[in-house]
């Protein structure tokens, strides 16, 4: 039968009794490490995080399920009033949201439309910007046709701005989105990585990345123009 | 995440067409060190690591404890921008562990993990950029000494400038290869060059000190010219130094910065300045590693004779620049002893203990040396209480043997082999009669 893995361990008992009444079996895991180790033959099913009461906890585990050979499909997390923000610019970490404290009714309805569907809705495959592109099934990036070597948070922040072009973010945000919180070097971090970046990009593209003063970075052009 | 960015290296090699993978890591003295693998091995080494012998690396095993494990850093792999592009290479760096798994004490690099990561228990990251100083030499012959490219000066433009064309190929390759480079010039002395890094955490500028002297000595040598690092390859003119400009940040803070104080400096940058003092004879030998070192720390040449610190003086051992107005993060001090020929996670390690050790024994820092040093006679020096750094590789290597702080920062393992390496050199150099004595001497006595 298959696994759905459950986050936090242990789980509420609100959420733990809607799983068992809609038959669904499901293991309790505490962090990605526990994850992994309980994960059954043939990969966990798909999973039901609660942010609620640990949402750094959570986000970091939906990382881990998502950046692996084989990510985890359907994601569902659970989310307080509060914490709707924190669903912007991680559509890549899950399928569905459901809204804490949940109606059972309607948590059930959404795992059931989830797991039918699978999660296998077509992934975008190349990002285009100009003369950049990102095959992201490969992970290779070129500018003007030529190879572009970047280290591997190098390529997450270029393709991080590059799918949202024309939009400002702060460095926390990006330092939340790209590296995820388990990451201490601080904003400055990004910074560093942007300097790299421009760098490699050359002097006739540096400037696809700027820098937008005391907020942060945008990519591209401004969606309003300049 | 660590699936992914092995995934991530694994399909760049394959479709960049990397042939051939170099395995990085540093000796004791400071040497990058390299074995190649190739691709097809690549996967294996990113979840395993490579066996090979550690006695045949300097400072590593003893015989009977030989085999180390290499264990590539995914995070620093990167495709090498020189050679052949039909047969690309690639470079990522390696610590080195025990076959058991645990840290091998005799890594350089994983010494600097261990101090980060104490510094790190205690809230603080530290940033380093150093300004890295060298010269260019037509190469020379076996035995033969150093012949200067140009008689240039400071700042000077020449259309025929080939170090200038040699620097601008060398700045691009570094910024190819991740690392930003924030200002280069040529220095005072004929043939001497000078790159500014742009400062990141310590351990990746650790790494990027490695490549940096790889990428100088590559990019010349293609022209047929020779880079060399030696502290003092030319009698009479300045030597080449490696400034460290430090800083400490808690969080997204810099820790060094206190907008109420005269200076601009925290508590804390009070006590780190005041743990270096401190400690800077122990460390020396660290940061200053050839018996050549000494001959650029003497008086006259812009190199630091003084155990001092101030803000505006060229003189001292420690210079606290003014920071750009409204820019806290700015706030930094410059360490100036070091040479660029020091093993850079060694002498990282060996400052951030310094000045830690100023912190949590909560030093007080003495008072500001704003008179030119170089000026005052001995007398003078005494009675303000400042000291001049060791006088020589021997002198160091007294120091440093006395020092706890020292040997617990490096371990007992590079502590001890460092020593017994560096008083050989120095009882060669003993041995050594030299040019300067037989003109002294020879005939006169």
């Amino acid at each position: 039968m298959e696994l759905i893995a459950v986050f936090p361990d242990p789980p509420p008992p609100d959420l733990a009794r809607t799983l068992d009444l809609a038959g669904y079996h499901w293991k309790a895991v505490a962090t990605a490490d526990d994850a992994v180790r309980n994960e059954p033959q043939g990969g966990w099913a798909g999973a039901v995080v609660s942010c609620a009461a640990d949402p750094d906890g959570g986000w970091a585990l939906c990382r881990a399920l998502r950046r692996r050979d084989t990510p985890v499909n359907p994601l569902v997390v659970l989310v307080n009033g509060g914490q709707l923000a924190d669903l912007q610019l991680r559509d890549e970490l899950f399928d569905d949201f459901c809204l804490a404290p949940f109606h059972p009714a309607e948590l059930e309805a959404r795992l059931r439309h989830s797991l039918l569907r699978d999660g296998s809705a077509a992934r975008e495959e190349m990002v285009e910007y100009g003369g950049l592109a990102l095959n992201l099934e490969t992970y290779q990036a070129s500018i003007d046709g030529q190879p572009l070597d970047l280290t591997y948070m190098e390529y997450e922040l270029l393709k991080f701005l590059a799918q949202n072009p024309g939009r400002v973010f702060t460095r926390e945000i990006l330092l939340s989105r790209v590296w995820g919180y388990e990451y201490y070097g601080g904003a400055r971090t990004v910074d560093l990585h942007n300097r790299r970046l421009r760098a490699k990009l050359g002097e006739e593209h540096a400037n696809l990345i700027q820098t937008v003063r005391s907020v942060g970075y945008r990519f591209g052009q401004s969606r309003w123009g300049t | 995440m660590l699936d992914q960015q092995r995934d991530y290296v694994l399909r760049t090699v394959e479709e960049r067409g990397v042939r051939l993978v170099r395995l990085w890591f540093t000796d004791v003295l400071g040497n990058l060190k390299s074995f190649a693998i190739s691709p097809a091995e690549l996967e294996n080494a990113l979840e395993d690591g490579m066996t090979f012998d550690g006695s045949a690396i300097d400072g590593f095993s003893r015989v009977q404890e030989s085999d180390v494990l290499a264990m590539p850093d995914a995070n620093t792999f990167e495709v090498l921008p020189w050679g052949d592009p039909k047969s690309v290479e690639a470079r990522v760096f390696c610590d080195i562990h025990q076959l058991d798994g645990e840290p091998f004490a005799g890594d350089p690099r994983q010494v600097l993990r261990r101090n980060l990561a104490a510094a790190h228990d205690q809230g603080f990251t530290l940033y380093v950029a150093p300004d890295m100083e060298f010269f260019y030499f037509a190469p020379p012959e076996r035995g033969q000494g150093p012949l200067p490219l140009d008689e240039g000066g400071f700042f000077d433009l020449t259309t025929t400038d080939v170090a200038g064309t040699l620097r601008k190929e060398t700045i691009r390759t570094l910024e190819t290869m991740s690392i930003p480079v924030e200002y280069s010039f040529h220095e005072d002395a004929p043939s001497q060059q000078e790159i500014d890094l742009r400062h990141t955490d310590a351990l990746t500028m650790a790494d990027s000190v490695m490549t940096f002297r790889l990428v100088v000595k590559e990019v010349a040598a293609k022209q047929g010219v020779h880079a060399t690092f030696m502290p003092k390859p030319l009698e009479g003119v300045q030597g080449s130094g490696m400034h460290m400009h430090l800083s400490l940040f808690k969080g997204d803070d810099n820790a060094f910065y206190d907008a109420d104080d005269a200076y601009r400096l925290s508590p804390v940058a009070k006590q780190f300045i005041a743990g270096l003092l401190f400690h800077a004879a122990e460390i020396t030998a660290i940061t200053n590693q050839t018996v050549n070192s000494y001959k650029r720390l003497v008086p006259g040449f812009e190199a630091p004779v003084h155990v001092s610190w101030a803000r505006n003086n060229r003189s001292g051992l420690i210079r606290v620049p003014i920071a750009k107005r409204g820019n806290p993060s700015a706030t930094r001090i410059e360490y100036r002893s070091p040479d660029p020929a020091c093993n850079p996670y060694l002498a990282f390690s060996v400052i951030l203990a310094a000045g830690l050790r100023g912190i949590t024994e909560g030093y007080e820092l003495p008072a500001e040396a704003d008179a030119n040093l170089f000026e005052m006679d001995d007398a003078v020096l005494a009675k303000l209480g400042i000291d001049t750094l060791p006088q020589s590789l021997s002198d160091s290597l007294r120091a440093m043997e006395q020092s706890e702080l020292v040997r617990e920062a490096l371990g007992e393992h590079i502590f001890e082999w460092f020593l017994r390496n560096k008083r050989s050199e120095w009882r060669s150099y003993k041995t050594h009669i030299s040019q300067f004595e037989f003109d002294r001497y020879l005939r006169s006595l």
